[in-house]
């Protein structure tokens, strides 16, 4: 019969229980919608970074990440390849060699970024083929090169064209060749459109005279919360004290600083919203308990202990919550979903404006279950530490002074 | 048998810029079966002695015991559970819980008792019936008459099987018809099954069906009249 009070109770006043109830549901629902959208840009710029060039996991010799030469390269064999596939998680294993080279046409010399490549599984991790603008992509047996189009502008050069890179290869070998322009891409980011050169793995090997040698194997996963996981199983396999397996979050050290400073001020606002929504429910609990002082007085006098009243005046609170919480949730699930699926994609001024820091001009959404469970708890725990309120009250009340007071 | 003995009781106020004493020196016994009225004009202390000796409020000094046991020294823990199952209380605003059916109402003071569904529910109506409305049992105090009201409350105050039943103003909110029968109830109660009434009333009505008045003047015993 508690649990029946408490329901009835909390329909004894309906507009009181409706904002209270209406508050926590839109707190949920905008607490969600908010975060959703943080973290689905979050979610996607770390996507766009790993794809865009460093994989979610890379593995390469120990000490490369801090100096990039091509002497810290590693031997390419298929017991490493089958090692790192063959690892749960694991979808692409993608090969490269990456120096710099001057690249010159003409009269016309700038430095280059040489990328050696596998062209089919690049483009598994990269979708590099999406950026061509001009010619065609490469085969694993070309022996051309494709530049990005900055590149191509600065050196005046086209499709046909032929450029001449010249570094220093492996152990200070020399590194000349001279190679046709099969494809011109168009990267957004302004350095890497402006000095990128794409080779097939193999004519990079040989450029640098590196002998079946790597200097990264950059990979991609099934999903980007399970990174840790498999950079902890590949580190098991390989001889680590040769190889170092790091995931996005090493890779990309500022882009994590950007995100955990951004994922800060998003919680300062949420904490702002919940404050904002828990002033409004306050309010009505006080009104509540303002409205049933009386009734609190009487069930005293009758004989009804303060813990089991406060244990219904709890209840009644719990039971608002959750409503409050399941209809937040309900609410914005389907339109999280809906926009999960069709992010919100901005155009004109705005759009090129975003575009050219590198970051795709849309509104992407997350649906982490986190998000939804965070907000509801958080409400949840909200709502009922500011339910506290009644039951301080109940827990110091008189039955006289409340029934006197009350009339 | 002695069901209360007040002895020598004061209440002093202290709240108020000058103290108001409420009670002084006020002493009395109520034996079982007894249907005592306490009357007195406004301000003669009347809420002041029914609250205390429904352990509801300390006196200032003096001592209630019912059935032997001194209630004054109690903590408010002890008292509540005290007045759960010893005293019975029937308010002028007859007080029901508004989400509560008539029938849970009087069931609901043996739920705080611990009481075995089955009985409750059959206690419940039985007393419903006694009091002439077991029909309403499924309805809400908010679809009765106040008088229909008043007789929920008196089968509350009976459900949990107390030694006396305290009803400050029972008439007070209702009109004659509805006070004659609530009062022709509570008289069978009381002869029948020896039920111990205490009411505190203006109400002359109430005061003609009394069979004992005490009659209070600024906190003081002014009369105690026992009829036959």
């Amino acid at each position: 019969m508690y649990l029946t009070l408490a329901w009835r109770n909390i329909w004894r006043n309906k507009r009181r229980s409706f904002i209270t109830i209406g508050s926590i549901t839109f707190a949920v629902f905008l607490a969600c919608i908010m975060r959703s959208m943080q973290l689905g840009s979050y979610e996607r710029m770390i996507e766009n970074a790993a794809r865009f060039y460093t994989g979610y996991i890379q593995v390469h010799k120990n000490g490369f990440w801090d100096d990039k030469t091509i002497d810290n390269s590693f031997e390419y064999n298929k017991s490493l390849i089958s090692k790192i596939e063959n690892t749960p998680g694991v979808e692409v294993a993608v090969p490269r060699v990456e120096s710099f080279a001057l690249a010159a046409f003409g009269t016309k010399t700038k430095g280059a970024f040489v990328l050696g490549i596998a062209p089919e599984k690049e483009d598994q991790l990269t979708r590099v083929k999406d950026k061509l603008v001009e010619g065609s992509y490469l085969s694993k047996d070309d022996k051309s090169v494709m530049i990005a189009q900055g590149l191509a502008e600065y050196l005046k050069m086209g499709i046909g064209d032929t450029i001449i890179l010249i570094s220093q290869g492996y152990h200070g070998a020399n590194a000349a060749g001279i190679y046709p322009v099969k494809g011109i891409m168009k990267f957004p980011i302004p350095d890497q459109n402006n000095q990128t050169v794409y080779l097939p793995l193999k004519e990079a090997q040989w450029f640098y005279n590196l002998e079946n040698q790597l200097t990264s194997i950059a990979l991609v996963v099934d999903k980007a919360n399970h990174v840790e996981i498999i950079v902890a199983d590949i580190s098991v396999q390989l001889d680590t004290t040769a190889l170092e397996v790091m995931g996005w979050y090493d890779l990309m050290p500022d882009l994590v600083q950007g995100i955990e400073i951004d994922n800060i001020s998003g919680k300062v606002m949420l904490w702002i919203l919940y404050s904002v929504i828990g002033f409004g429910m306050f309010g009505t609990y006080l009104m509540m308990t303002a409205e049933r002082m009386y009734e609190f007085g009487v069930m005293m006098s009758v004989g009804m202990k303060r813990i089991l009243m406060q244990f219904i005046i709890f209840i009644e609170m719990v039971m608002m919550t959750s409503i409050g919480v399941i209809m937040g949730v309900g609410i914005s699930l389907p339109i999280l979903i809906y926009y999960y699926n069709n992010p919100i994609f901005i155009s004109g001024e705005a759009a090129t404006a975003i575009e050219n820091f590198g970051v795709e001009a849309a509104y992407f959404f997350s649906l982490q279950p986190s998000l939804f469970y965070n907000q509801a708890w958080a409400i949840f725990i909200m709502a009922l530490i500011l339910s506290l309120y009644p039951l301080i009250i109940i827990q110091n009340l008189k039955p006289v002074k409340a029934m006197r007071e009350a009339i | 048998m002695s069901v209360i003995k007040v002895e020598n009781i004061t209440k002093v106020y202290t709240e108020t810029a000058v103290p108001v004493h409420a009670l002084n020196g006020v002493s009395f016994e109520i034996q079982e079966g007894e249907f005592t009225a306490i009357v007195g004009p406004s301000g003669c202390g009347k809420t002041t002695l029914l609250n205390i000796l429904g352990g509801l409020d300390h006196p200032t000094s003096g001592r209630v015991e019912i059935s032997n046991i001194d209630i004054t020294e109690m903590k408010d823990s002890d008292l509540i559970n005290f007045r759960l199952n010893n005293i019975g209380f029937v308010f002028q605003a007859y007080n029901l819980i508004p989400v509560l059916t008539t029938l849970e109402n009087v069931e609901f003071i043996m739920l705080l008792q611990k009481v075995d569904k089955k009985k409750r529910r059959k206690r419940s109506m039985d007393l419903l019936e006694q009091m002439g409305i077991a029909e309403k049992a499924n309805q809400r105090p908010s679809e009765l008459s106040g008088g229909q009201q008043q007789r929920v409350a008196v089968a509350r105050a009976l459900a949990s099987k107390p030694n006396f039943i305290l009803a400050d103003e029972p008439t007070a909110n209702l009109d004659s018809v509805s006070t004659s029968n609530l009062l022709d109830i509570m008289a069978v109660m009381n002869r029948e099954e020896k039920e111990t009434f205490i009411f505190s009333t203006h109400d002359q009505r109430v005061i003609d069906k009394a069979r004992r008045v005490i009659t209070l003047e600024d906190g003081r015993v002014k009369s105690d009249e026992i009829r036959e």
